[in-house]
């Protein structure tokens, strides 16, 4: 079973025969973060603190103006709210934009791929918080935001910059979250 | 009823696990030794009571017992009886049963026919084996149990993802099983060779026709597996670098690199601690991939609920095997030597740099696939894919393809480039060929015309080791051999050729209007409302002409299902010896073109299916292989049995 | 007429299941399930597209997906490359939103060099590897 030429051969390959296992508990250690350090699964916007791409949106419901990025500029924060009619969550998040919009907060919404009688539908369901509604059909608008699903909600400070992006619906608990975030945006 | 009794034989065979590995273990040490009859008879009665709890569950799932708390979450009433049966390992709990059953099985065939090896080293895998499966029994008992029931029973289940209902998808899942678990038999080998220092050839052919035959599955399963994402998804894409896909295809890699290097073993006695390795390494790969799958960790948006608690379970035994396999291997290594020496050039030679680019290969697709975990440590979310893993791969690709043209050709030991002259002749001319003809096309782009020209090549090299033998009495094994390289070479035809020179239409068609794809023309003849047993469709009627040829019908579907409620597309393919046509009926056209129009996919796309054969043409090289070396054992063994058999008469 | 039945029953189920029958995703992005008319611009714009992820999928380039924002993503492609964009540039408009996780081709940063130094590393190794290997081969030869 052994020879002098082995013997050397054995000698000098000694630090590669652990190599494997050194490799082995990186990949444990690896997972080890990933698992109990779970990434969120969200995408995010990376425009956080860049100012709101240009857009001009026709308006989504006849009779209420569109929305275009200029609306943005005039020295108050507001809320743009992502959604749409086919959208589940939306639902769900109907009544905290409601609460918010009566707490006079602008709330501006962006229709993603709707259709204008699905639209009047849902807001005489759930209630109908938007000052403006711009219909982004082709969702060329949602991507120049960075935005990766509906709903989502951005807050944006008087110089029309985004300032923070509520990914998925608002919910009860995340009112007072949302409205520190305003008040922080109108410093 | 039957699931408490499905539920009673796991814990039995449980309990037989940690018997096997207790006398395995003590059978080994001096006073222990009376134990040592024990082992095999234990191995094969627990194999037989994971089957029936197995039985137990695919009877349960075939009633629609909706009291089984796994059955109510996971199927339907109204599914056709083989979705229901299908549906019993379509989920995690019953795959893991599956897992455990085909794991219990294989230790027990092994118990009841391996006799090559010494006792001693047979008592270790033996006891080898009982250990990986405690853990897995512990898994099931513990955090997965397939038999829990449901209180109150509900009215109706939950049915099967749409997606998985589906005959190819239905036995995938199993045939990959089939593979994973087979490597865990050469784990188990490789522990009892390491614990009893006997790494030698008769250790590579106890292990070889485990690691054949879970290779065969893992390529049958690959290539199902690419078949039905090419056909299902509807957009004819056949390969994604998906996390899914690389899990089973680094099993692959490193089986395929273990064949190997378990031949040079058996024929040479060389490559001893590398062989191990390999074998330790093949099924670490099997439960790192089912690790990646079933915890959720590198499923991206929208993923399955990550399952921290099922992830830190396999990730347990995944540190607790695979640490414990490889802490053994770098202790014992050091005193494995490498066996008997070889030229650069000689039939090792190859074969090593074979492995070694196999292994390249492996590293690449691990380290690609989990690096998106590494930067999310860092808070960035990054994708890696195709444009990363197609050139990289193709690094170490390559160079072994070109090994592989003269490798089977070299004798053992030592050989001359110069005695091979004549095929490395008629392969480089191949070649040029090719590189003519491919160049008169034009077009191509880099990676697909590497690989037109290499599978050129490698087509006219694979069938070289025939040349100059009698076919007849060619051995079943050589046959295997040329055939799953000349397989390597259809499939990257294949690949190269759909990669090159598809065509793809996407239209907008009104009932009575054609479209061209490549030299097809393609008419919608009528979309009109079909069902099925779980599900409704649109159903576009097409005529399709190849050239001026006669039309043929197809019929491709937009199904939406609701239990659970979603949407499939359901293409229509068209075969033809060089190549298919693939369709897909889209949604209503919206919009600017008008009401009444169809959206309609069309590709055409050239000798794609040569891909699957190529994957089928390997298998069967596999299968040849199998037969042709255990034939030979099994005589041997017959003819053992039957002395001893009269030996045991005269006694009397 | 046993198809007619059969669509009946479903109908009836599927209410069954979901009471309230959502508003369907619309798409109206031009060039979602549109190609460009002229071909070199398609292949480009095709060849871009199976190097963006979709962004709702589990691993699916945005060529390869019927979800809607795939559309549009897809639309965006198109209607930019028609317009003359190169496809780097829509690459980078796309990461300058979503990062580098909208690109399957990763680049070369100071967190994904590992990347791109794993090959050279193999090569070194498989080369440390053989060498030893025929070396000492020789020498016991």
């Amino acid at each position: 079973m052994s020879g002098t030429g082995q013997d050397k051969a054995a000698k000098t390959g000694r630090w590669m025969i652990w190599l494997p296992l050194v490799l082995f508990a990186a990949f444990v250690a690896l997972v080890m973060i990933g698992l109990f350090r779970p990434a969120p699964r969200e995408v995010a916007s990376t425009l956080i603190d860049k100012p709101m791409p240009e857009f001009d949106l026709p308006p989504g419901l006849p009779g209420r103006p569109g929305l275009a990025s200029a609306d943005l500029k005039g020295g108050e924060p507001h809320l743009v709210n992502i959604f749409a009619s086919w959208c589940l969550p939306c639902r769900v998040e109907a009544p905290q934009l409601e609460r918010l919009a009566a707490m006079g907060v602008p709330v501006e919404g962006i229709s993603v791929r709707d259709r204008t009688a699905d639209l009047q539908q849902f807001l005489a369901t759930y209630g109908d918080p938007f000052e403006r509604i711009g219909a982004d059909d082709d969702g060329q608008v949602q991507l120049a935001l960075g935005s990766s699903g509906v709903p989502e909600t951005y807050v944006i400070d008087g110089k029309g910059v985004i300032r923070y992006q509520h990914i998925g619906e608002i919910r009860a608990e995340d009112i007072p979250m949302i409205l520190e975030k305003l008040e922080e945006a109108r410093r | 009823m039957i699931a408490e009794f499905g539920l009673a034989a796991l814990w039995l065979a449980a309990a037989l696990a940690a018997f096997q590995l207790i006398a395995g273990s003590l059978a080994l040490t001096e006073r222990g030794e009376g134990l040592a009859g024990a082992v095999r008879p234990v191995a094969v009665v627990q194999g037989l009571l994971t089957a029936i709890a197995f039985v137990a569950l695919i009877l349960v799932f075939a009633r629609t017992d909706l009291s089984v708390k796994l059955v109510a979450m996971n199927s339907h009433s109204m599914k056709p009886l083989i979705f229901k049966i299908a549906g019993a390992w379509g989920n995690h709990e019953g795959s893991m049963l599956l897992w455990v059953t085909v794991m219990s099985l294989a230790g027990g065939f092994v118990a009841l026919v391996e006799r090559r090896l010494p006792e001693r080293t047979m008592l270790a895998t033996l006891a080898g084996q009982a250990f990986v499966s405690l853990g897995f029994y512990a898994f099931l008992l513990i955090s997965s149990n397939p038999f829990e029931r449901l209180d109150p029973v509900p009215a109706e289940g939950n049915g099967l993802n749409p997606l998985l209902q589906d005959l190819g998808l239905a036995f995938h899942p199993p045939t990959l099983y089939l593979g994973y678990v087979g490597l865990s038999v050469a784990f188990s080998f490789a522990i009892g060779a390491l614990i009893t220092r006997e790494v030698g050839p008769a250790f590579a052919r106890a292990m070889r026709p485990w690691v054949l035959a879970a290779w065969i599955f893992l390529t049958l399963g690959i290539t199902a597996g690419s078949y039905w994402a090419y056909y299902e998804l509807g957009w004819g894409g056949w390969w994604f670098w998906d996390p899914v896909e690389n899990a089973s295809l680094m099993p692959w890699l490193a089986a395929t690199a273990l064949l190997h290097s378990a031949s040079v073993l058996a024929a040479r006695n060389a490559l001893r601690a590398w062989t191990v390795m390999l074998g330790v390494v093949a099924f670490s790969m099997s439960m790192i991939g089912t690790f990646l799958v079933r915890s959720g960790i590198l499923t991206s948006v929208h993923a399955f609920a990550v399952d921290p608690e099922r992830g830190s379970f396999i990730l347990v035994l995944l540190a607790i095997y695979i640490g414990g396999a490889l802490t053994l291997f770098g202790l014992r290594a050091a005193t494995v030597t490498e066996g008997e020496r070889f030229a650069p050039v000689s039939r090792e030679g190859a074969l090593v740099i074979n492995n070694v680019a196999l292994c390249a290969i492996l590293g690449i697709v691990l380290f690609g696939t989990l690096y998106p975990l590494v930067t999310e440590a860092f808070d960035t979310k990054v994708s890696v894919g195709p444009p990363y893993f197609n050139p990289m791969g193709a690094v170490f690709f390559v160079p072994m393809l070109l090994v592989l043209m003269v490798g089977p050709l070299l004798r053992w030991r030592r050989d001359s480039l110069a005695r091979v002259r004549p095929a490395i002749i008629a392969a480089g001319l191949a070649i040029l060929a090719a590189v003519i003809a491919v160049l008169l096309v034009g077009g191509v782009g880099v990676l697909p015309f590497i690989g037109l020209v290499l599978a050129v090549g490698l087509a006219v090299a694979s069938v070289m080791p025939l040349r100059g033998r009698n076919l007849r009495r060619t051995p079943l094994a050589v046959w295997g051999m040329v055939l799953a390289h000349l397989g390597i070479a259809v499939a990257l035809f294949g690949m190269a050729s759909e990669s090159a020179f598809s065509v793809e239409r996407l239209v907008a068609l009104r009932e009575g209007e054609s479209a061209t794809v490549g030299p097809w023309t393609v008419r919608l003849d009528a979309v009109e409302p079909v069902a099925g047993p779980n599900w409704t469709a649109l159903e576009a009627r097409m005529t399709a002409r190849y050239k001026d040829g006669g039309g043929s019908m197809l019929l491709p579907q937009a199904r939406s299902f609701w239990a659970p409620p979603q949407q499939t597309t359901e293409s229509a393919l068209k075969t033809r010896w060089n190549g298919q046509l693939y369709t897909v009926l889209g949604g209503e056209s919206p919009g600017q073109t008008g009401p009444g129009r169809w959206q309609v996919r069309l590709w055409w796309k050239p000798f794609v299916t040569l891909i699957w054969y190529g994957g089928l043409l390997i298998g069967l090289g596999g299968v040849l292989a199998l037969i042709g070396r255990t034939a030979s054992d099994i005589r041997r063994v017959i003819a053992r049995d039957k002395i001893a058999y009269r030996r045991e008469r005269q006694n009397r | 007429m046993k198809h007619v039945l059969a669509m009946l029953l479903g109908l009836i189920a599927t209410t069954l299941a979901a009471p309230a029958v959502l508003a369907q995703e619309e798409q109206t992005a031009p060039y979602a399930y549109r190609q460009l008319d002229d071909p070199e611009q398609e292949a480009r714009a095709h060849d871009l597209m199976v190097t963006l992820r979709c962004l709702q999928c589990q691993g699916q380039s945005i060529a390869d997906s019927d979800a809607p924002i795939a559309g549009s993503m897809r639309s965006l492609v198109r209607e930019r490359i028609a317009a003359g964009e190169t496809p780097d540039q829509i690459r980078d408009w796309l990461m300058e939103r979503y990062g580098d996780y909208v690109s399957y081709e990763p680049r070369v940063t100071a967190l994904t060099w590992p990347l791109f130094a794993l090959p050279v590393v193999l090569i070194l190794l498989a080369v440390v590897l053989l060498r030893r290997r025929f070396r000492s081969g020789r020498a016991a030869a």
